[in-house]
């Protein structure tokens, strides 16, 4: 085909001009849009000095099998040099069912540490000073049970929850969008994250009650626009719902803390990253007032994608991570996970897991880019790419508004089926050879075998063993009198944590917990599109 | 004019990856097959029913959680419990080599792993339906 007739676009679909000039950036007002990183908007980043003053925290997601093996492996990531944990959690535990439960057959310990109790708890952060390492958990439906363990293990370890610095996920919207695990209705689900952001604006100043998450949106299938789009809208519905609760703007919104995909894209992502920054900065000061800068700057973790990780040719997957990382970086990531190569198999062994944190480390050690914050600012190209981004996004956001906001939105289907069209799209330009994946629809070549994690039934039974211990050995009288002071508070319209924190504390599982506001709150189930 | 090919696409399991379900359902559906999706969640026993009051010739079954040691092999019991061993079992997702030899030698028809294209997976039903249909 000749240059003249094929379509240039993103990865997302967006149309590529042959070139970029100044014309391209002639709506940009350089004061309003463009001022130095530090200042609002903050297209450039929320500090001056950015990886001068501080880098970003490197950290490595990870959790398989027990919480024993997951605290050994916690451990060495540290002797490292990883700067920060980040917990992976096994389905039945973000489903909240415990190791014993007849549907947590076959998947304890399979895609993340397997949590049932307190006791699971304790032994996870065996040796680790929540003090001083900051710790993030994704964990979303049952968030405020597990957010509950945690604050009492530090409690044992005699840790103030004033100093706890870290992030619980606890995004329930991204569920019913993307990732679907969730066990109660959209709800009485938003009313216990207000629960955590509420508890959390009082007791826990330095913790990130929520990170709102566009990565699985976009592991889903969604565009780069769509992604952008819907987090930032399932932010602002966390701040609707915390206003009505009573809360005021400031009080609780510089803790709201984001999750981007770092896709294979290289500009539509950096772009995507200064976008979000901007429209978040205005919707913070326009639209809910925010007096505060620290409301209105947008902090962020971000993932390269594991959906772009390809099955064949898996060391392919380190230079795929290594751009994506690097997009990351130039778009002012806060915080990093970088995909290890072997993902798409299996969870990640400690060799692959050690060139993910590499890669990184040769990034901000090495390759220069941090020196100056967003360099590539000015680029003719990236700002009319943050422009065309931005104002894609607002459309998005405004066709939701005016639905009456995202949770009326899910219930319609209307996000779900945005993606699955998106992502159908994708899968059909891959199919037609339109999209090349390197040694998958081109440049293929016979494998190339690695070595893989395997997890066996082992942890399980060890699991189930350790929980039919603690029920023979707890104070069940105890146990079943928090968990019935737990279903009355659920019933009202009280904050949940403190009977939480009770029902922890006597050692009622996750499973039983859950099983109290099932019973209160019922469950969801989806209406599926195809 | 020949009745379409009949396929429940099923997603059993924690899992709530429904990404790769959802683009299988689609394809299979513009390739002219009757395309029936279960949603999340479903047990086997759900799966092998659902499959029998649809009257379908395939199921599909899109595991990504490692979890298809567990799931396929009592799919497989249910359908020859049920007299429905005809019914051609198709397995996609992360499935490790030696795990997909041992699914297909307890009869499971074909297991796609990631990669696969959506082509394969169509080609495949119609020649496996073709071969096995009574017409």
């Amino acid at each position: 085909m000749k240059a003249a007739e094929r379509q240039f676009t993103t990865i997302s679909g967006v149309p590529i001009e042959p070139l970029y000039g100044p014309e391209a950036i002639e709506g940009i007002d350089l004061s309003r849009d463009l001022p130095p990183p530090g200042e609002f908007p903050y297209t450039r980043g929320i500090h001056l000095d950015m990886y001068r003053g501080k880098l970003w925290t490197m950290r490595q997601f990870s959790g398989y099998a027990t919480p024993e093996e997951t605290n050994r492996r916690y451990h060495y990531l540290l002797a490292q040099g990883q700067t920060g944990l980040s917990v992976a959690f096994d389905l039945p535990t973000l489903m909240g069912y415990d190791a014993d439960h007849p549907l947590s057959e076959g998947e304890v310990g399979k895609c993340g540490a397997a949590i049932s109790s307190l006791e699971d708890m304790e032994i996870l952060f065996r040796g680790i000073p929540l003090g001083d390492v900051t710790v993030s958990m994704t964990i979303n439906s049952p968030a405020a049970v597990l957010w509950a363990m945690y604050l009492v293990v530090a409690e044992q370890q005699g840790v103030d929850w004033q100093r706890l610095s870290g992030t619980l996920q606890n995004d329930i919207l991204k569920e019913y969008i993307a990732q679907k695990e969730y066990i109660f209705p959209p709800r009485p689900s938003m009313r216990l994250v207000t629960d955590t952001i509420e508890f959390g604006a009082r007791h826990t100043p330095r913790f990130n009650p929520i990170s709102i998450s566009g990565y699985h949106i976009r592991e889903a299938g969604s565009t780069a626009v769509q992604e952008l789009a819907f987090t930032l809208r399932d932010g602002m519905e966390y701040v609707d719902w915390a206003r009505e609760r009573g809360l005021a703007i400031d009080d609780f919104a510089p803790r709201l803390s984001f999750f981007f995909n770092a896709h294979s894209d290289f500009f539509e992502e950096i772009a995507k990253y200064r976008a979000a920054r901007k429209i978040w900065a205005r919707a913070m000061r326009d639209r809910y007032g925010a007096q505060s800068e620290r409301s209105m700057k947008l902090r962020f973790h971000a993932q390269t994608a594991g959906c772009s990780l390809t099955w064949q040719q898996p060391y392919n997957n380190v230079v795929r991570t290594a751009l994506q990382a690097m997009a990351a970086v130039l778009g002012g990531a806060q915080s990093l996970h970088t995909n290890s190569l072997d993902e798409a198999y299996a969870l990640p062994g400690e060799h692959a897991v050690t060139l993910a944190l590499r890669t990184q480390q040769v990034l901000a050690y090495e390759s220069g880019v941090t020196h100056t914050p967003d360099p590539l600012g000015g680029s003719y190209f990236l700002e009319k790419l943050t422009l065309d981004t931005e104002a894609a996004a607002n459309d998005y956001i405004h066709r939701i508004d005016r639905m009456g906001g995202m949770v009326a939105a899910i219930e319609a289907g209307f996000p779900q089926t945005e993606i699955a069209a998106a992502s159908y799209r994708y899968q059909r330009e891959v199919e037609s050879g339109e999209r090349t994946i390197v040694g998958v629809n081109r440049f293929q070549s016979d494998g190339q075998p690695i070595e893989l994690l395997q997890i066996d039934e082992t942890s399980a039974r060890h699991q189930r063993q350790k929980l039919a211990a603690l029920r023979a050995r707890r104070d069940n009288g105890q146990v079943r009198k928090t968990l019935d002071a737990l279903e009355r508070a659920a019933e009202g319209t009280g904050n949940t944590m403190p009977h939480l924190l009770d029902a922890v504390r006597a050692y009622a599982t996750l499973g039983e917990i859950c099983d109290s506001l099932r019973a209160v709150f019922g469950t969801y189930q989806e209406t599926a599109h195809i | 004019m020949p009745h379409p090919i009949r396929v429940l696409v099923a997603k059993p399991g924690l899992d709530g990856h429904d990404r790769g379900a959802k683009v299988i359902a689609r394809a299979l559906r513009d390739a002219g097959m009757e395309v029936i999706y279960t949603g999340l969640r479903q047990s086997p026993e759900m799966i092998v029913n659902a499959a029998l009051q649809e009257d379908v010739q395939v199921i599909g079954l899109s595991i990504l959680s490692g979890a298809h040691n567990a799931i396929v092999p009592r799919v497989l019991e249910l359908l020859r419990e049920k007299d429905m061993a005809d019914v051609r079992v198709i397995v996609g997702g992360i499935v490790p080599d030696q795990d997909a030899e041992a699914l297909k030698r307890q009869g499971v028809a074909a297991v796609f792993q990631p990669g696969a294209s959506l082509d394969a997976v169509v080609s495949f039903i119609r020649q496996s339906v073709g071969k096995h249909s009574p017409g």
